[in-house]
Protein backbone atom coordinates (compact mmCIF):
# COMPACT_ATOMS: atom_id res chain seq x y z
CA UNK A 1 0.00 0.00 0.00
CA UNK A 2 2.74 2.35 1.14
CA UNK A 3 4.97 1.06 -1.39
CA UNK A 4 2.81 1.71 -4.38
CA UNK A 5 1.88 5.35 -3.25
CA UNK A 6 5.60 6.35 -2.87
CA UNK A 7 6.20 4.89 -6.05
CA UNK A 8 3.42 6.69 -8.03
CA UNK A 9 4.92 9.88 -5.67
CA UNK A 10 8.40 9.41 -7.66
CA UNK A 11 7.02 8.64 -11.16
CA UNK A 12 4.79 11.65 -11.50
CA UNK A 13 5.05 12.77 -14.60
CA UNK A 14 5.01 16.33 -14.62
CA UNK A 15 4.51 19.22 -17.40
CA UNK A 16 5.24 22.38 -17.66
CA UNK A 17 3.18 24.29 -20.09
CA UNK A 18 6.16 26.67 -21.95
CA UNK A 19 3.42 27.11 -25.15
CA UNK A 20 1.81 30.31 -25.27
CA UNK A 21 -2.01 29.10 -25.73
CA UNK A 22 -3.65 30.37 -29.05
CA UNK A 23 -5.32 33.73 -28.07
CA UNK A 24 -7.52 34.82 -31.23
CA UNK A 25 -7.61 38.45 -31.36
CA UNK A 26 -10.48 39.86 -29.55
CA UNK A 27 -11.95 36.54 -28.95
CA UNK A 28 -12.60 37.86 -24.74
CA UNK A 29 -13.90 41.19 -25.98
CA UNK A 30 -17.10 40.71 -25.63
CA UNK A 31 -16.61 38.82 -22.03
CA UNK A 32 -14.54 42.14 -20.91
CA UNK A 33 -16.99 44.54 -22.15
CA UNK A 34 -20.05 42.64 -20.54
CA UNK A 35 -17.46 42.83 -17.35
CA UNK A 36 -17.16 47.08 -18.24
CA UNK A 37 -20.90 47.40 -18.66
CA UNK A 38 -21.80 45.67 -15.30
CA UNK A 39 -19.13 47.95 -13.59
CA UNK A 40 -20.88 50.96 -15.48
CA UNK A 41 -24.15 49.45 -14.28
CA UNK A 42 -22.79 50.13 -10.57
CA UNK A 43 -21.87 53.70 -10.95
CA UNK A 44 -26.14 54.06 -12.35
CA UNK A 45 -26.98 52.11 -9.20
CA UNK A 46 -25.15 54.64 -7.22
CA UNK A 47 -26.45 57.34 -8.33
CA UNK A 48 -30.06 56.18 -8.42
CA UNK A 49 -29.31 55.28 -4.65
CA UNK A 50 -28.21 59.42 -3.94
CA UNK A 51 -31.25 60.33 -5.60
CA UNK A 52 -33.23 57.99 -4.02
CA UNK A 53 -31.65 59.88 -0.70
CA UNK A 54 -32.01 63.12 -1.68
CA UNK A 55 -35.02 63.10 -3.75
CA UNK A 56 -37.28 64.54 -1.18
CA UNK A 57 -35.08 67.10 -0.48
CA UNK A 58 -36.86 70.14 -1.78
CA UNK A 59 -34.57 73.02 0.35
CA UNK A 60 -38.32 74.80 -0.07
CA UNK A 61 -37.66 74.81 -3.97
CA UNK A 62 -39.61 73.34 -6.97
CA UNK A 63 -40.15 69.42 -6.57
CA UNK A 64 -40.69 67.15 -9.87
CA UNK A 65 -44.61 68.57 -10.12
CA UNK A 66 -43.60 71.76 -10.69
CA UNK A 67 -40.56 70.69 -12.73
CA UNK A 68 -41.57 67.66 -15.12
CA UNK A 69 -42.93 67.71 -18.67
CA UNK A 70 -44.20 64.09 -18.43
CA UNK A 71 -45.09 64.41 -22.82
CA UNK A 72 -41.34 65.75 -23.39
CA UNK A 73 -40.20 62.76 -21.38
CA UNK A 74 -42.63 60.11 -23.39
CA UNK A 75 -40.98 61.59 -26.55
CA UNK A 76 -37.75 61.50 -25.60
CA UNK A 77 -38.19 57.94 -24.36
CA UNK A 78 -39.42 56.80 -28.02
CA UNK A 79 -36.64 58.06 -29.15
CA UNK A 80 -34.25 55.93 -27.35
CA UNK A 81 -36.73 53.02 -27.94
CA UNK A 82 -36.40 53.71 -31.79
CA UNK A 83 -32.93 53.81 -31.88
CA UNK A 84 -32.69 50.64 -30.05
CA UNK A 85 -34.45 49.06 -32.65
CA UNK A 86 -33.09 50.68 -35.76
CA UNK A 87 -29.61 49.62 -34.17
CA UNK A 88 -30.73 45.91 -34.01
CA UNK A 89 -31.54 46.15 -37.67
CA UNK A 90 -27.91 47.78 -38.11
CA UNK A 91 -26.95 44.57 -36.31
CA UNK A 92 -29.19 42.08 -38.80
CA UNK A 93 -27.74 44.12 -41.65
CA UNK A 94 -24.35 43.17 -40.20
CA UNK A 95 -24.81 39.96 -39.91
CA UNK A 96 -25.40 39.62 -43.72
CA UNK A 97 -22.34 41.37 -44.86
CA UNK A 98 -24.58 44.40 -46.16
CA UNK A 99 -22.28 47.41 -45.73
CA UNK A 100 -24.89 49.81 -47.20
CA UNK A 101 -27.72 48.99 -45.11
CA UNK A 102 -25.11 48.50 -42.11
CA UNK A 103 -24.34 52.26 -42.10
CA UNK A 104 -28.20 53.22 -43.53
CA UNK A 105 -29.06 51.64 -40.08
CA UNK A 106 -25.78 53.09 -37.97
CA UNK A 107 -27.33 56.82 -39.50
CA UNK A 108 -30.50 56.62 -38.11
CA UNK A 109 -29.82 55.47 -35.01
CA UNK A 110 -27.40 58.11 -34.46
CA UNK A 111 -30.49 60.72 -35.46
CA UNK A 112 -32.55 59.43 -32.63
CA UNK A 113 -29.10 59.45 -30.50
CA UNK A 114 -28.77 62.96 -31.52
CA UNK A 115 -32.40 63.92 -31.32
CA UNK A 116 -32.64 62.12 -27.79
CA UNK A 117 -29.53 64.55 -26.70
CA UNK A 118 -31.26 67.35 -28.16
CA UNK A 119 -34.26 66.94 -26.15
CA UNK A 120 -32.48 66.28 -23.01
CA UNK A 121 -30.50 69.50 -23.69
CA UNK A 122 -33.65 71.44 -24.39
CA UNK A 123 -35.13 70.02 -20.57
CA UNK A 124 -32.20 70.79 -19.18
CA UNK A 125 -31.61 74.37 -20.37
CA UNK A 126 -35.59 75.13 -19.47
CA UNK A 127 -34.90 73.71 -15.85
CA UNK A 128 -31.85 76.12 -15.19
CA UNK A 129 -33.80 79.03 -16.89
CA UNK A 130 -36.99 79.12 -14.61
CA UNK A 131 -33.94 78.50 -11.37
CA UNK A 132 -34.24 74.63 -11.41
CA UNK A 133 -30.18 74.51 -11.24
CA UNK A 134 -27.95 71.55 -9.96
CA UNK A 135 -26.81 74.20 -6.86
CA UNK A 136 -31.03 74.91 -5.88
CA UNK A 137 -31.73 71.48 -3.65
CA UNK A 138 -30.55 68.27 -3.19
CA UNK A 139 -33.39 66.77 -4.86
CA UNK A 140 -31.49 69.17 -8.44
CA UNK A 141 -28.55 68.13 -7.60
CA UNK A 142 -29.07 64.32 -7.43
CA UNK A 143 -31.40 64.47 -10.55
CA UNK A 144 -28.61 66.64 -12.67
CA UNK A 145 -26.15 64.20 -11.66
CA UNK A 146 -28.21 61.16 -12.74
CA UNK A 147 -30.11 62.23 -16.26
CA UNK A 148 -26.74 64.55 -16.86
CA UNK A 149 -24.44 61.08 -16.13
CA UNK A 150 -26.80 59.18 -18.51
CA UNK A 151 -27.11 61.78 -21.32
CA UNK A 152 -23.46 62.17 -21.42
CA UNK A 153 -22.98 58.26 -21.60
CA UNK A 154 -25.50 58.85 -24.72
CA UNK A 155 -22.72 61.39 -25.68
CA UNK A 156 -20.43 59.36 -25.83
CA UNK A 157 -22.24 56.79 -27.54
CA UNK A 158 -23.30 58.76 -30.60
CA UNK A 159 -20.03 59.45 -30.41
CA UNK A 160 -18.82 56.10 -30.74
CA UNK A 161 -21.28 55.47 -33.49
CA UNK A 162 -19.95 57.87 -35.51
CA UNK A 163 -16.80 56.67 -35.37
CA UNK A 164 -17.71 53.27 -36.59
CA UNK A 165 -19.48 55.17 -39.78
CA UNK A 166 -16.42 56.09 -40.70
CA UNK A 167 -14.51 52.94 -39.66
CA UNK A 168 -16.76 50.17 -41.41
CA UNK A 169 -16.53 53.26 -44.56
CA UNK A 170 -12.50 53.00 -44.65
CA UNK A 171 -12.34 49.01 -43.86
CA UNK A 172 -15.79 47.71 -44.48
CA UNK A 173 -17.15 44.61 -42.41
CA UNK A 174 -13.81 43.38 -41.04
CA UNK A 175 -13.84 41.06 -38.02
CA UNK A 176 -12.68 43.98 -36.04
CA UNK A 177 -15.31 46.15 -36.66
CA UNK A 178 -17.91 43.33 -36.42
CA UNK A 179 -16.52 43.19 -33.53
CA UNK A 180 -16.73 46.94 -32.20
CA UNK A 181 -20.01 47.24 -33.22
CA UNK A 182 -21.11 44.40 -31.21
CA UNK A 183 -19.77 46.14 -28.37
CA UNK A 184 -21.45 48.88 -29.23
CA UNK A 185 -24.66 47.19 -29.94
CA UNK A 186 -24.29 46.27 -25.95
CA UNK A 187 -23.48 49.70 -24.45
CA UNK A 188 -26.21 51.34 -26.23
CA UNK A 189 -29.25 48.46 -25.54
CA UNK A 190 -27.80 48.99 -22.24
CA UNK A 191 -27.96 53.05 -22.31
CA UNK A 192 -31.73 51.71 -22.89
CA UNK A 193 -32.35 49.84 -19.80
CA UNK A 194 -30.66 52.39 -18.17
CA UNK A 195 -33.20 54.84 -19.27
CA UNK A 196 -35.81 52.71 -18.12
CA UNK A 197 -35.16 52.88 -14.76
CA UNK A 198 -34.78 57.04 -15.13
CA UNK A 199 -37.93 57.68 -16.38
CA UNK A 200 -39.87 55.11 -13.97
CA UNK A 201 -37.95 56.38 -10.84
CA UNK A 202 -37.32 59.64 -11.66
CA UNK A 203 -40.25 60.94 -14.00
CA UNK A 204 -42.96 58.88 -13.14
CA UNK A 205 -42.46 58.46 -9.53
CA UNK A 206 -41.19 61.75 -9.20
CA UNK A 207 -44.91 62.89 -10.33
CA UNK A 208 -46.34 60.61 -7.66
CA UNK A 209 -44.62 61.79 -4.84
CA UNK B 1 -10.78 33.62 -40.23
CA UNK B 2 -11.04 31.02 -37.59
CA UNK B 3 -11.32 33.98 -35.25
CA UNK B 4 -14.19 35.49 -36.97
CA UNK B 5 -16.21 32.14 -36.81
CA UNK B 6 -15.13 31.78 -33.08
CA UNK B 7 -16.76 35.24 -32.90
CA UNK B 8 -20.03 34.18 -34.48
CA UNK B 9 -20.13 31.16 -32.67
CA UNK B 10 -19.73 32.99 -29.21
CA UNK B 11 -21.82 35.85 -29.12
CA UNK B 12 -25.63 34.96 -29.80
CA UNK B 13 -27.13 37.12 -32.14
CA UNK B 14 -30.93 38.20 -32.65
CA UNK B 15 -33.09 37.49 -35.28
CA UNK B 16 -35.68 40.60 -36.98
CA UNK B 17 -38.30 38.48 -35.15
CA UNK B 18 -36.46 38.97 -32.12
CA UNK B 19 -35.95 42.49 -32.92
CA UNK B 20 -39.71 43.09 -33.47
CA UNK B 21 -41.06 41.33 -30.37
CA UNK B 22 -38.70 42.86 -27.86
CA UNK B 23 -39.63 46.60 -29.98
CA UNK B 24 -43.59 45.89 -29.69
CA UNK B 25 -43.36 44.23 -25.90
CA UNK B 26 -41.22 47.81 -24.72
CA UNK B 27 -43.42 49.69 -26.53
CA UNK B 28 -46.22 48.66 -24.70
CA UNK B 29 -44.78 48.41 -21.90
CA UNK B 30 -43.67 52.22 -21.78
CA UNK B 31 -47.70 53.29 -22.18
CA UNK B 32 -48.67 51.56 -20.02
CA UNK B 33 -46.85 53.05 -17.51
CA UNK B 34 -46.75 56.63 -18.90
CA UNK B 35 -50.79 56.35 -19.25
CA UNK B 36 -50.82 55.57 -15.50
CA UNK B 37 -49.34 58.32 -14.56
CA UNK B 38 -50.53 60.81 -16.73
CA UNK B 39 -54.38 59.86 -16.92
CA UNK B 40 -54.36 58.45 -13.35
CA UNK B 41 -57.40 55.61 -13.82
CA UNK B 42 -56.17 54.28 -10.34
CA UNK B 43 -57.16 56.24 -7.71
CA UNK B 44 -54.39 54.99 -5.70
CA UNK B 45 -50.88 56.87 -5.89
CA UNK B 46 -49.69 53.46 -3.99
CA UNK B 47 -51.03 51.02 -6.56
CA UNK B 48 -49.92 52.90 -9.62
CA UNK B 49 -46.94 53.51 -8.37
CA UNK B 50 -46.64 49.58 -7.49
CA UNK B 51 -47.73 48.68 -11.14
CA UNK B 52 -45.57 51.40 -12.38
CA UNK B 53 -42.04 49.83 -10.89
CA UNK B 54 -43.41 46.43 -11.81
CA UNK B 55 -43.81 47.03 -15.51
CA UNK B 56 -40.31 48.27 -15.58
CA UNK B 57 -38.87 45.51 -14.19
CA UNK B 58 -40.57 43.24 -16.65
CA UNK B 59 -39.53 45.72 -19.26
CA UNK B 60 -35.66 45.78 -18.09
CA UNK B 61 -35.82 41.97 -18.75
CA UNK B 62 -37.56 42.11 -22.21
CA UNK B 63 -34.73 44.34 -23.01
CA UNK B 64 -31.80 41.93 -21.72
CA UNK B 65 -34.23 38.92 -23.58
CA UNK B 66 -34.54 40.27 -27.04
CA UNK B 67 -32.20 43.54 -26.95
CA UNK B 68 -28.92 42.52 -25.22
CA UNK B 69 -29.25 38.90 -25.97
CA UNK B 70 -28.75 37.41 -22.78
CA UNK B 71 -28.83 33.80 -21.95
CA UNK B 72 -26.89 31.11 -19.86
CA UNK B 73 -24.77 29.67 -22.22
CA UNK B 74 -23.01 32.80 -23.87
CA UNK B 75 -19.51 33.33 -22.92
CA UNK B 76 -19.91 29.55 -21.18
CA UNK B 77 -22.10 31.64 -18.68
CA UNK B 78 -19.85 34.07 -17.43
CA UNK B 79 -21.73 37.29 -18.67
CA UNK B 80 -24.85 35.64 -17.08
CA UNK B 81 -22.83 35.07 -13.83
CA UNK B 82 -21.48 38.31 -13.85
CA UNK B 83 -25.17 39.92 -14.31
CA UNK B 84 -26.24 38.10 -11.25
CA UNK B 85 -23.42 39.00 -9.42
CA UNK B 86 -24.55 42.66 -10.06
CA UNK B 87 -27.82 42.61 -9.19
CA UNK B 88 -26.69 40.87 -5.87
CA UNK B 89 -24.16 43.85 -5.47
CA UNK B 90 -27.26 46.59 -6.72
CA UNK B 91 -29.55 45.18 -4.71
CA UNK B 92 -27.50 45.00 -1.66
CA UNK B 93 -26.52 48.81 -2.03
CA UNK B 94 -29.86 50.05 -2.80
CA UNK B 95 -31.55 48.48 -0.17
CA UNK B 96 -28.86 49.49 2.30
CA UNK B 97 -28.26 53.12 1.70
CA UNK B 98 -31.89 53.37 1.53
CA UNK B 99 -32.34 51.34 5.13
CA UNK B 100 -29.75 53.61 6.68
CA UNK B 101 -30.52 56.94 5.20
CA UNK B 102 -33.98 56.65 5.86
CA UNK B 103 -33.41 56.09 9.81
CA UNK B 104 -30.86 58.58 9.92
CA UNK B 105 -33.45 61.28 8.75
CA UNK B 106 -35.96 60.49 10.74
CA UNK B 107 -33.72 60.17 13.89
CA UNK B 108 -31.87 63.35 13.04
CA UNK B 109 -32.72 66.22 15.26
CA UNK B 110 -35.12 68.88 13.46
CA UNK B 111 -32.99 72.04 11.94
CA UNK B 112 -34.15 75.02 11.02
CA UNK B 113 -33.32 75.90 6.86
CA UNK B 114 -30.78 78.39 7.50
CA UNK B 115 -27.88 77.37 9.22
CA UNK B 116 -26.38 80.56 10.36
CA UNK B 117 -29.81 80.95 12.43
CA UNK B 118 -27.67 78.51 14.58
CA UNK B 119 -26.44 79.72 17.92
Amino acid sequence: MTAATILSEADRVRFYDLEEHDHPDGHSTMLGFWIYLMSDCLIFAILFACYAVLGGNYAAGPGPKDLFDLPLVALNTAMLLFSSITYGFAMLAMQRGRIGATQFWLAVTGIFGAAFLSIELYEFSHLIHEGATPQRSGFLSAFFTLVGTHGLHVTFGTVWLVTMMVQVARHGLIPANRRRLMCLSLFWHFLDVIWIGVFTFVYLMGMLR
Amino acid sequence: MSHDTHLEGAESHGSLRDYVIGFLLSVVLTAIPFWLVMARPLASPGWTAALVLGLAAVQMIVHMIYFLHMNGKSEGGWTMMALIFTIIIVVIMLTGSLWVMYHLNTNMMPMPHDMSQMP
